[in-house]
């Protein structure tokens, strides 16, 4: 565990806001917090899950991370690099180092272009190859993820989704980048297809040496690919830990909700579900103190005043006040 | 044994290749084949464009010659659509101005697509202020009405050919802009915009690249409904003097001095009637035929 801790990238205090107006000046009256403050390392050569429910600002922090979307505050330090407040022109320069797998993979390729051009395309923005040796490094990236060098000459409606997704990787693939943000990658996919999608993940990520932060909200398949996992809440992380840690002895009380709600491939096995209560609160106005405690089973009168403290027990992290 | 090998592969994956990129490109041809006024305007539309391309060869006399002996007479077998008052034949008359009624048109909605994509595709991409700005502009000339507006800008620049194409293409600029403005804004967060910033291509890059690219469909068919409104704005402008001058052969400026013999002669403006009829006809088929070939789906 401790022999890959060299960290890649560092997360210091991230926020993302997003301003409310209202009236014809276009006052902001109020924020939405999609992100609210978020403090992780991203190690060399690990995955790192990213989980929680729709709208607890998964995607934001991997848009954010990757300077896709402006963060309000904090700090971003790739090797040594803080990339927020970067200008232009040198932020797009390190923007080879960590790409992007995206969700949908009918909206991310350009339905104008060739599954050849598309993926040439970062290689042309970089100046990284030209004529022959540029075509034959598609069809390297093709082979790669398991698709036939033919295939760089159709269009990408003319592949199924699962298709479409690998054409997207081999894009992300192209740059040779470090860092791979995959914000939810199989979750567009059938079951059948999304096993054959992280598999190849996971062998490319043997074969380059990658790093991933894995955003998903498919508990099973982010225990599969992950080293580590965070667990998400209302824009905060509520816990951070290695994922046999975490699944075995989850210690923030909504990652045990979360956990209880995988299903269990076992019709006899005894489980104990812990149904959480109420809606998530609206992230333009969380509740005071710890945000979970309005449907947390284990609230205490601290927890409804102070926000509790990223603090480390023994190796792992929570934001919790049982464990201060 | 390895070489036919190869060149079977090769030929194979060619085949291939040809088949995929040109199946949506056929089914667009195929769509617009399948609607019968769609073809009809098509082939009015090339006809009109091949005889203003052959107008020196296929017009039987000199359209500007003089002959006070043959004044206004009707159609007759040597000059099928008649004379007008100095004489000449409006048969050739109307080949030429087929000519200038088509430079115009095109012209002005170039100048137009040009201005009005630009201004457009900033004012969607970046937002903002310059949107705000862009838009605002872009309300005050669609405030007046679009025949006077055009009519104000020639009375400033002075009559001329030349001037009636900018003044079309200014008074178009707007409706082009709006248009790709709110397709660009349609296709401007879409993934594959973000993946192209992610992998570090810049604004410009990206708005070649992709934005225009995609937001284009719209706009090629508004253009050629806009080239037909665009002919008769010129053709009107010319009616009243401030476009092509004599003896140019346009058809506006023929159907204008025609107007004096409508009594004695009709035929001396009829005929440019008809023929404006049938280009401006012709312009609107095809493009609601290109509308629903390129997009069964898209609004306009």
């Amino acid at each position: 565990m401790s022999m890959r801790q060299t960290p890649l990238v560092e997360i210091r205090n991230l926020k993302k806001y997003y301003p409310i107006t209202k009236g014809l000046l276009k006052r902001t009256v109020n924020h939405v917090k999609a992100v609210d403050g978020l403090d992780f390392t991203i190690y060399k050569g690990e995955t790192l899950g990213l989980v929680g429910e729709s709208g607890c600002g998964k995607s934001t922090t991997g848009r954010t991370i990757l300077q896709l979307l402006q963060p309000t505050e904090g700090e971003v330090i790739y090797e040594g690099k803080n990339l927020v407040g970067m200008k232009p022109r040198e932020l797009r320069k390190l923007r080879k180092n960590m790409q992007m797998v995206f969700q949908d993979p009918y909206a991310s390729l350009d339905p104008r272009l060739t599954v050849g051009e598309i993926i040439a395309e970062p290689m042309e923005i970089h100046r990284l190859y030209a004529g022959k040796e540029k075509d034959k490094r598609v069809d390297e990236l093709l082979e790669v993820v398991g698709l036939s060098s033919y295939h760089a000459k159709r269009h990408p409606h003319e592949f199924s989704g699962g298709q479409r997704q690998r054409i997207g990787i081999a894009r992300a693939l192209a740059l040779e980048p470090q860092l791979i943000v995959a914000d939810e990658p199989v979750s567009a996919l059938d079951v059948s297809i999304q096993s054959q999608v992280i598999n190849l993940l996971q062998d490319l990520q043997g074969q380059f040496g990658l790093t991933y932060l894995f955003i998903a909200h498919d508990l099973s398949v982010v225990k599969h690919i992950s080293d580590r996992i965070g667990v998400m809440y209302l824009g905060r992380m509520v816990e951070l830990a290695d994922k046999h840690d975490l699944y075995d002895t989850p210690l923030h009380p909504y990652t045990q909700a979360l956990l209880s709600a995988v299903p269990v491939p076992d019709p006899l096995a005894k489980r104990e579900r812990i149904v959480l209560q109420g809606d998530v609160p609206s992230p333009a106005n969380p509740p005071q103190g710890c945000t979970f405690h309005p449907r947390c089973q284990a609230c205490m009168e601290i927890c409804k005043t102070q926000r509790p403290k990223w603090t480390e027990v023994d190796g792992r992290y929570v934001a919790c006040h049982l464990y201060e | 044994m390895s070489q036919i090998d190869l060149a079977l592969q090769q030929d194979e994956s060619t085949s291939e290749h040809a088949y995929a990129s040109r199946s949506q490109w056929k089914m667009m041809v195929s769509r617009f084949k399948k609607n019968k006024r769609a073809m009809v305007g098509f082939w009015m539309v090339v006809f009109c464009v091949t005889v203003a391309l052959l107008a020196p060869w296929v017009a039987p006399y000199d359209p500007i010659e003089q002959n006070m002996q043959i004044m206004l007479e009707g159609p007759s077998l040597s000059h099928p659509f008649g004379t007008d008052e100095f004489g000449r034949d409006i048969l050739s008359r109307i080949i030429h101005g087929t000519q200038i009624s088509l430079m115009t048109g095109i012209v002005g909605v170039l100048i137009a697509v040009i201005l009005g994509v630009a201004l457009g595709t900033i004012s969607g991409y970046f937002g903002g202020l310059a949107d705000t700005l862009i838009m605002r502009i872009m309300d005050i000339f669609m405030a007046f009405p679009s025949f006077l507006l055009a009519l104000a800008i020639v009375s400033v620049l002075g009559p001329g050919m030349i001037n009636v194409m900018i003044a079309i293409g200014i008074f178009s600029v707007p409706t082009f802009a709006r248009l790709s403005r709110s397709s660009v804004i349609s296709i401007k967060d879409k993934e594959y915009i973000e993946a192209v910033k992610a992998m570090g291509g810049s604004n410009l890059h990206i708005i070649i690249k992709h934005v225009i690219p995609n937001s284009i469909a719209p706009i090629i068919v508004l253009s050629s409904m806009r080239i037909a409104t665009a002919i008769i704005t010129a053709a009107g402008l010319s009616f009243l003097g401030m476009g092509a001058q004599p003896p140019t052969p346009e058809w506006g400026a023929m159907l204008s001095t025609g107007r004096e013999y409508l009594r004695v002669a009709p035929h001396v403006s009829t005929m440019p009637g008809l023929a404006i009829m049938f280009l401006v006809l012709g312009f609107n088929m095809l493009g609601d035929g290109l509308r629903d070939a390129l997009d069964p789906k898209m609004k306009l």
